[in-house]
């Protein structure tokens, strides 16, 4: 970890994502991020091994029930603490990728840099979930996701304000009008706040969807004006081999979401006549998913 | 006349690039006095010393800590402007710059402007009165109130402090003959204005004064040049934008182009990691030009970034936008169109406003058993579901939405007393919103289904009872939507003027359309079904005059509208 303090070091748990890390792990140093911290949740499929091999990952390993520890958050909140203090933490999955204003021409530095001298701790973003048209091809090892899940919804998310935290909660997109149409309630939340100047006494209370205290959460304007955020695309509708292979074994605390994966994964399901093809932040920006605010 | 800039750098941090400026600055002939914080580690200090050791007209002065907004900055400048004019004869201006500044242009360029505009010193001064950037709450409490405490550092005593003369009222002399000026820090000063400045035997006074102003680095020169009269050119060479907070903007590579064009001579504040426009600026410098700055080219760039933090996007709402519904800020997009009770008395009303006024025209949006999107899509901009429970997880987000989705096309919508009733509050607070409605029209539906009065009682009162909740809300002072009702006795009696109305607010002002009055449907005998529910104790008041309506002969179609 002799990244310089100023480096933005990546934080993520992942089992059984081989095909997804080469990708995931290029696309956040092209973006210069520092130094890699991952969980490693009993991986069977060669990931850990690929990642041990690279200079800028520093790598755990647990065998421990993913469920138990909270979906991860527990691990991570401890390794942020340990090795983020002081330190902007991007905390991510290992198939959500970070979009904020200009990135094709700055790395996250000139992003941070920015952040620090506007005395701002916390980056908000909305998670979009980008889908195939048609079935999905198989994700190759190393491949861009986003050549296989091209298309997303521009404008259907619900927000309602969280009082308890302070921070918006965002529900909707493609899974909401497809599988959750009748459910809404239960749609998945797509706010999160991955990016953060961390502090040893900072916690995330669930995912990154918000943290704690709460003044982190206020990653939005009440005026009227736009704050400067970005987006997650999220390339979760993508066959890989990995997936199969958790269906295969059937492992209990993941057998539901698998089954409901499948369901995803049903060609066509999540397209419709409206969808969008995804092309470049400015396009987000434009459509109003993700801000420039007062960075020019 | 031949003029010689020398250049003040200030710098605190990213040594390497102040190096890098300093040597491009010296290569055209500036001699260069440097001022560095007193932070900046001694290592670092000694490496920029050394490496600039082989040239002979670099100077170094004193080091000092300077805190932002305090007089420290002006103290440094000071030190640097003496060594300048006692060390260069020959100077005859001086560039105020720090080491995140970057000369875009040749210094011929700016010998030759300089050279045009003999005697005129270069600095954006601006009376108080008259500054449009209030930053930070102080305006000419910076002049009229002490600081001796650095905000960035003792921010709690400087609240404090500015409480208690706030409390006080407290007003500090101003030496006789001041009027207190700011303007950017990054000036560019003639030898004779500098020298004046310094020589003046009551410089001790009114240094007193400006040591304890709030931000004298954009004061104290800023107001000298106007007190000694110098020949004022109000305007920073310097080419600097500053957002709300008063934080200067960041140029990173992808302004290269913007910085070009603006044909600047110096940009600040430069990314220390901006290597493309080091590299362009610095190592490929431009020839020389005889054009002038152009600062308003990015000008534009930065107002428009400063509109999106300030007011954001009407109607949008967003990870990053959630305007507080409370605070009057518009609720949608664009404007649009409700029509109540249309449906009930005409036949095929949204394939006529369709026409009429070129809207996209809706069925029941807000339909109990689903979303009735035009032409019956299952789906519609922005990927919104025709799923009724999905829209009333968050009706005022659905249609929020598509506004904003279809923006550049105005939405119409038929609206009803079966429908989603919650939505009918953010209709009535919407100035975007234009609601039509004829109230009571639910009963000419009751009446052509046939069942008879004594079978649909119970739901005329139903009806009639959300539709009363509904119109009585429209009447509210607080409504900012555009609300005009009409009772079905009143629609009946003049339907073409109702349609013309609609027409004149909502279609085309120029190139109107031609197009025939849509069918009314036969209410042959709805008189005396209105009459028949008055009779079993169900007056359907919203319809208004029963008899009015009786004595009438309902035409069966709406005459035809000459439009």
């Amino acid at each position: 970890m002799d990244a310089g303090p100023q480096a933005a070091f990546v934080f993520a748990t992942f089992r059984n994502e081989a095909p997804r890390l080469p990708y995931f792990i290029n696309y956040y140093r092209r973006l210069g991020v520092g130094h890699f911290v991952l969980v490693d949740n009993g991986s069977e499929d060669g990931g850990a091994e690929f990642l041990a091999d690279q200079p800028d990952v520093t790598l755990w390993r647990t065998e421990a029930g993913y469920g138990q520890s909270r979906y991860g958050v527990d691990w991570l909140n401890w390794l942020r603490s340990r090795y983020g203090h002081n330190r902007w933490c991007l905390t991510v999955d290992c198939d959500e990728f970070l979009v904020y204003p200009f990135c094709d021409t700055r790395p996250i530095r000139a992003l941070t840099d920015w952040l620090d001298a506007s005395a701002i701790r916390s980056f908000g973003t909305l998670t979009l979930d980008l889908y195939p048209r048609g079935p999905s091809d198989e994700l190759r090892s190393g491949q861009n996701p986003f050549e296989i899940a091209q298309w997303f919804d521009t404008g259907n998310y619900q927000i309602t304000k969280n009082a308890a935290y302070g921070n918006l909660w965002i529900q909707g997109g493609a899974r909401a009008r497809t599988f959750f149409a009748n459910t809404p309630a239960e749609a998945p939340a797509l706010n999160k706040i991955p990016l953060v100047k961390w502090h040893r006494r900072y916690v995330y209370a669930s995912s990154t969807h918000m943290l704690l205290p709460r003044g982190l959460n206020r990653v939005y304007e009440e005026w009227g004006g736009e704050k400067t955020s970005g987006c997650l695309l999220h390339a979760k509708f993508v066959e890989t081999q990995a997936v199969r292979a958790e269906e295969e074994v059937g492992r209990q605390e993941h057998y539901k979401e698998a089954r409901e994966y499948r369901a995803y994964m049903t060609p066509g399901a999540l397209w419709c006549d409206w969808s969008e093809k995804y092309l470049n932040w400015r396009q987000l920006e434009m459509l109003g998913l993700m801000s420039t605010g007062n960075w020019a | 006349m031949t003029v010689r800039v020398g250049v003040l750098m200030l710098v605190h941090e990213a040594l390497d690039r102040a190096r890098q400026v300093a040597r491009h600055w010296y290569r055209q002939g500036c001699p260069i006095v440097i001022h560095a914080d007193s932070r900046v580690p001694a290592a670092d200090f000694e490496d920029l010393k050394t490496s600039l050791g082989d040239l002979a007209d670099i100077h170094f002065v004193d080091r000092r800590r300077c805190d932002w907004g305090t007089w420290s900055l002006v103290d440094a400048t000071q030190a640097a402007v003496e060594t300048l004019l006692d060390a260069y004869p020959d100077v005859t201006h001086a560039y105020l710059a720090s080491g995140a500044c970057l000369p875009l242009r040749p210094v011929a360029d700016l010998n030759r402007y300089l050279a045009i505009h003999p005697g005129v010193d270069f600095i954006e001064s601006v009376a108080i009165e008259d500054v449009p950037w209030a930053k930070g709450g102080l305006d000419e409490e910076r002049f009229r109130f002490g600081f001796p405490f650095a905000w960035k550092r003792s921010r709690r005593l400087f609240d404090v402090w500015v409480k208690l003369q706030r409390a006080v009222g407290r007003h500090r002399a101003c030496p006789e003959g001041l009027r207190p000026h700011l303007g950017s820090q990054w000036w560019c000063l003639t030898r004779e204005t500098l020298e004046t400045i310094r020589s003046d035997p009551e410089r001790p006074a009114l240094e007193r004064y400006f040591r304890r102003v709030w931000i004298p680095d954009e004061s104290y020169y800023q107001t000298m040049v106007r007190y000694y009269g110098r020949a004022v050119q109000s305007q920073s060479l310097t080419l600097s934008k500053f957002d709300h907070q008063g934080k200067p903007h960041i140029f990173y590579d992808d302004h290269l182009e913007m910085l070009e064009r603006s044909n600047g001579f110096v940009a600040r504040k430069i990314w220390p990691d901006a290597s493309g426009l080091y590299d362009r600026f610095l190592r490929r410098p431009r020839p020389e030009s005889p054009e002038w700055p152009q600062p308003k080219r990015i000008d534009r760039a930065f107002a428009r970034s400063l509109d999106r933090r300030i007011r954001g996007r009407d109607g949008l709402y967003s990870a990053f936008r959630f305007p507080h519904p409370t605070r009057g800020i518009g609720l949608t997009a664009a404007g649009y169109a409700a029509f109540e009770g249309f449906d009930d008395v005409f036949e095929a009303f949204p394939d006529w406003a369709e026409k009429a006024m070129r809207l996209r025209m809706h069925g029941h949006l807000f339909g109990p058993d689903r979303v009735e999107f035009a032409g019956g899509q299952s789906s519609f901009a922005g990927g919104l579901s025709d799923n009724a429970k999905l829209r009333d997880y968050n009706a005022e987000a659905f249609l929020t939405s598509l506004i904003w989705n279809t923006r550049g096309e105005t939405q119409g919508f038929l609206y009803g007393p079966r429908d989603t009733p919650e939505i009918g509050e953010f209709l009535a607070g919407d100035q975007n919103a234009r609601i039509y409605a004829v109230s009571g029209a639910w009963a000419a539906r009751l009446f052509r289904s046939g069942l008879g009065a004594q079978s649909v009682r119970k739901e005329a009162a139903l009806l009639q009872k959300q539709e009363a909740a509904h119109l009585s809300r429209l009447r509210w002072a607080e409504t900012r939507a555009r609300v005009r009702i009409w009772t079905l006795a009143e629609f009946l009696d003049q339907p073409s003027e109702v349609l013309q109305t609609l027409i004149e607010e909502n279609g085309p002002t120029v190139d109107r359309p031609m197009v025939n009055a849509p069918l009314m449907h036969d209410l042959t005998g709805l008189a005396g079904f209105l009459q028949d529910l008055k009779n079993l104790g169900m007056n359907p008041h919203l319809a208004g005059d029963v008899a009015e309506i009786a004595g009438q002969d309902i035409p069966k179609a709406a005459p035809r509208i000459v439009l």
